[in-house]
């Protein structure tokens, strides 16, 4: 399992790896992300040429592909900040997943030493930036969907609720089952597609019982799945990605 | 009480119509399974309940610490599995049970049905065994005219019910109590009732009588202990301490992987095992079997055997990471857990072995043409592994065996490369250029964005059931740019208010 | 060559190499450090929550709180052993009762049917007992064989409270249980019991309905 991470203080500058979801449909997602991140005075470099994590290929069976992509990221982050990614689906892919799909190329050694410097975004908000946020927000009810990556794979069960909780109009809202995965899974949801819709049909039925006005998540797979399935049904329930709320939300 | 003794004569088992599920049509199982509102209810409650008291009855241990000690004592036994066989072999014979070894199924139903024609055996009793139902082990049985009668509350009810198991600790959990009154109703001729006292007493009454006159008693094994050649016999119900005790014959069954080294082994295994699996700390009954009955005993059975099976088993042994799915001790915990099994159930699958270590099983004891939909019917949640108390990475297991399925692995499981497609590798070969020439990257998202409404409002399944996302107007790429360009005097929400949408 | 042979070549002759076998630390299921009392507490709180009964019980006079039981659930036909000090003084107390005696030193074969139909409960004595999951251990012997704690409806089992020990782990090796195993042993925690109709429990399935526990406290610790 992960061990216990030791947080370092925060640096003077940041990398961040937008992602390929937020680079095509959640684009506000990553530049709120970068101003959360340079409003506690931390410079983020965005390195131009990235592109893709290579997860969707590597679930998918795909391993050189995936391995190829991600080596073509692997050479973005030449000086030794921390790498911000605003996903715990790929924040997971380049922390766990790296290391051994490098094992034995001539890479090993720098996949190693990126995944090593990769946190999730709301990770490096609570534990090494220390964020203090100031509520300027109405009061709103809203439930948190920590996304299974950023919960199982990266540990990081409580840093979005922590978050969220120290916004003092925001009330955070339990839903069943919270744990539970909300059907996406890449290309699962493709590949299985009754499935996937009969738990994220699970999933909004939860968020909508347990009374939230909006539901936040730090994944924009899962945004896209369960804010999918409330649009479908024409709910108002509105979901977000949490960089955008706390953004929203603070400044 | 009206259970009627007579009514078992009428027994559905020689009729011999056994429900069937495939894993090729996993599909449309899973449609018809959703569709179920039976089907979806029962499951989920029962997944619910499970997932709760496993989760209280861990709460003060050091859990762990404890899955880091059972999967160390399961990969200590993998690494001397030769060495412990033939010790485990050694010791039994010393104890008088005789051991058999199957290469598949096939040997091992051979094996057990000669062992009962020695005996001129007519009827067999059986506690639960899942490596009888991999092997299909009661139909080779009737067809060479022996009764093979299932003991274990659960395992009766589905064979009354002419099905196989939905859950490997459960066997019944697909029915509820209705359900269950009916096919006892039915098959037996008991009151329809609601009272499951009254129901547990009618099987009692009914399988009783079995276990007076069967000839042969067919158990599992949970733990088979090399250092005394011992086998381990977890449950609650004391079916199998009858069928291991009764009869005059005990024929053990079960995979070769199921040794462990040392008696100090078990303790930590079983607490992992009874926990993880039904949220208890113990079960009823832990029954070690060490030999048949001594001259001096006045009841156990005369003979005792263990049919040692590989059925695919040192095949999954070769492979380093493969070799982690024989650490299993079969608890169900992953089933328990899986959004995915909860939603569809156990049939759906069509195998002996449902559910997350179903999905990484069953390849290797099947092929991969048969069960290739199987590794893909898994959102990757992690919830598998989280809970394993033997530290099985399902997940990446899984992930493994997609890359055989389409032809990208080392090509060592069997049915490797059933589904490569031209059409799909031709796609992630675009992917891998796309994603690796950032200026095209950066030229095809900006694109995409401006031919947004151009997207299909269909986008096949996903619409179904949601909204197809829209790529956005603007690309963070070049939003990035923007926000640089601008610099940080100008208030971000005016640049991202206009790209909101 | 044999089944057996090929299956065996095959393993040592791994694809991938043979495997380095790790060492294991059992801590976690010992070194509980409990007292007598915490070891008692916890076992009667836990065989208790599974439907089992606990009775305390004086080591002197043991017999007159197994002549209640008996009275209390109605017991006519008491099967048990003669050897054991148990079973010894349980005959000698109940001589005189009008309870009958059956004996079980006789080979199944003879009284299979007796056994299953014509027996209200087995007396049996343990060979201790485990706290941390409120379990019986036993070792069945001709003089107390295996099927009286399994076939008649109710199972009383005698268990001194000195013969508590913490773990399962500790009893196997603080006993050695590897220098010899028995035929048969048993951990024996509550009666029989499913939950195999939608989860709903129900006792006494196979074996006994009932599992009577008397704990009998020697003069010193009473």
């Amino acid at each position: 399992m992960t061990p216990v991470k030791l947080y370092p203080p925060k640096p003077d500058k940041v990398y961040l790896f937008g992602t390929c979801l937020i680079d095509m449909f959640y684009p506000e997602a990553g530049l709120d992300a970068m101003q959360l991140l340079e409003r506690e005075g931390i410079e983020v470099l965005f390195p131009d040429d990235q592109t893709c994590c290579g997860q969707p290929a590597y679930t998918s069976g795909y391993q050189s592909e995936a391995r190829a992509v991600a080596a073509a990221q692997l050479g973005l982050f030449p000086e030794p900040w921390p790498i911000i990614v605003p996903s715990g689906s790929c924040g997971g892919m380049m922390r766990t997943h790296y290391p051994p799909l490098f094992a034995g190329t001539e890479q090993e050694a720098l996949a190693n030493e990126v995944a090593g410097r990769i946190y999730e975004l709301t990770e490096f908000l609570v534990h090494v930036c220390h964020l203090r946020l100031d509520d300027r927000g109405p009061p709103e009810k809203v439930a948190m969907h920590t996304s299974c990556s950023a919960r199982r794979e990266m540990g990081l069960a409580e840093t979005g609720p922590t978050l969220l909780a120290s916004l003092g109009q925001v009330q955070l809202v339990e839903q069943v089952r919270a744990a539970e995965c909300c059907g996406f899974g890449g290309t699962f949801a493709v590949r299985h597609p009754e499935v996937s819709a009969a738990m994220v049909e699970d999933k909004t039925v939860a968020i909508e019982r347990a009374g939230a006005e909006r539901f936040v998540t730090s994944d924009c797979g899962c945004l896209m799945n369960i804010g999918g399935r409330f649009e479908h049904q024409q709910k108002a329930v509105k979901g977000e990605h949490i960089a955008s709320y706390l953004w929203r939300r603070t400044s | 009480m009206t259970a009627q003794d007579n009514s078992i004569q009428t027994h559905p088992v020689q009729r011999h119509v056994v429900q069937t599920y495939n894993p090729r049509d996993f599909h449309r199982q899973a449609h018809d399974a959703l569709e179920n509102p039976q089907i979806r209810a029962n499951f989920r409650k029962a997944m619910d309940g499970l997932m709760g008291k496993r989760r209280e009855v861990f709460s003060d241990w050091d859990l762990e610490t404890l899955r880091e000690l059972g999967a160390n004592i399961r990969q200590r036994a993998l690494a001397k599995l030769p060495d412990l066989l033939e010790q485990l072999e050694a010791n039994c014979e010393a104890n008088g049970i005789r051991v058999h070894w199957a290469e598949d199924g096939e040997e091992a139903c051979r094996i057990i049905r000669e062992l009962c024609e020695a005996r001129g055996a007519k009827s067999v009793i059986k506690g639960k065994s899942m490596v009888s139902e991999e092997m299909h082990l009661n139909e080779h049985l009737q067809s060479a005219g022996i009764e093979a009668l299932e003991s274990d509350l659960g395992e009766y009810l589905v064979q009354l019910n002419q099905q196989t198991p939905s859950h490997i600790i459960m066997p019944a959990i697909h029915l509820n109590t209705d359900e269950i009154s009916d096919i006892m109703h039915d098959k037996t001729g008991t009151e329809r009732t609601r009272d499951v006292d009254y129901m547990t007493a009618a099987a009692r009454q009914q399988l009783r009588e079995r276990f007076m006159s069967a000839d042969v008693g067919v158990s599992g094994v949970n733990f088979a202990v090399a250092e005394t050649g011992t086998l381990c016999l977890v449950e609650n119900e004391g079916n199998g301490r009858m069928t291991t005790s009764v009869p005059p014959v005990h024929i053990a069954v079960t995979g070769i992987e199921k040794v462990v080294e040392q008696l100090r082994d078990v303790p930590p295994l079983y607490a992992l095992l009874t926990r993880s699996a039904t949220g208890q700390h113990v079960t009823t009954y832990f029954n070690m079997i060490s030999g048949p009955r001594k001259p001096a005993e006045h009841d156990g059975p005369e003979e005792v055997h263990l049919v040692l099976v590989d059925n695919g088993r040192s095949s999954i042994y070769q492979d380093d990471e493969l070799i982690e799915t024989l650490r299993c001790i079969r608890c169900g915990a992953c089933m328990n857990h899986c959004p995915v099994y909860t939603r569809v159930g156990g049939h759906t699958y069509g195998t002996t072995y449902p559910g997350p270590i179903g999905s990484i099983l069953m390849p290797h004891l099947l092929g991969l043409e048969d069960t290739k939909d199987l590794p893909s019917a898994s959102s990757l949640c992690g919830a598998c592994g989280e809970v394993c108390p033997v530290k099985i990475p399902i997940p990446d297991l899984l992930v493994r065996l997609r890359r055989e399925a389409v032809g990208e692995g080392r090509g060592n499981v069997r049915g490797a490369g059933v589904k490569r497609s031209k059409r799909e590798v031709a796609a992630w070969k675009g992917f891998q250029w796309l994603a690796t020439h950032p200026s095209a990257w950066r030229g095809g998202t900006a694109v995409a964005g401006k031919l947004r409404a151009l997207t299909p409002s269909r986008l096949g399944p996903w619409t179904e059931y949601r909204t197809a996302p829209k790529p956005a107007k603007v690309t963070l790429h070049s939003l990035v740019k923007r926000h640089r360009a601008k610099g940080k005097s100008i208030t971000p929400q005016a640049s991202s208010e206009e790209e909101r949408s | 060559m044999s089944t057996r042979d090929a299956i065996l070549k095959r393993l040592r002759e791994r694809t991938d190499g043979p495997l380095t076998a790790p060492e294991s630390d059992f801590a976690v299921v010992t070194h509980r450090g409990w007292s007598a009392q915490e070891r008692l507490e916890r076992f009667e709180r836990l065989i208790t929550s599974v439907h089992g009964e606990v009775v305390h019980c004086r080591e002197g006079d043991w017999t007159a709180a197994l002549i209640e039981v008996l009275a209390a659930k109605g017991i006519k036909r008491l099967a048990l052993g003669r050897e054991h000090p148990v079973a010894a003084e349980a005959r000698a107390a109940l001589a005189e009762h009008e309870v009958a005696l059956v004996d079980v030193d006789r080979d199944i074969e003879q009284w299979r049917r007796e056994q299953f139909e014509n027996v209200d409960a087995g007396l049996t004595s343990t060979r201790g007992g485990i706290a941390e999951t409120g379990s019986l251990w036993l070792w069945p012997t001709p003089d107390e064989p295996r099927l009286i704690s399994l076939v008649p409806p109710i199972h009383i089992a005698v268990l001194e409270a000195e013969g508590l020990e913490d773990t399962f782990f500790d009893v196997i090796e603080r006993h050695d249980w590897a220098a010899g195993m028995p035929t048969n042993a048993l951990l024996i925690s509550g009666p029989s019991k499913t939950a195999d109709i939608e989860q709903t429990l129900a006792y006494g399935v196979h074996g006994p309905r009932e599992l009577v526990v008397l704990v009998r406290h020697s003069k010193e610790a009473a």
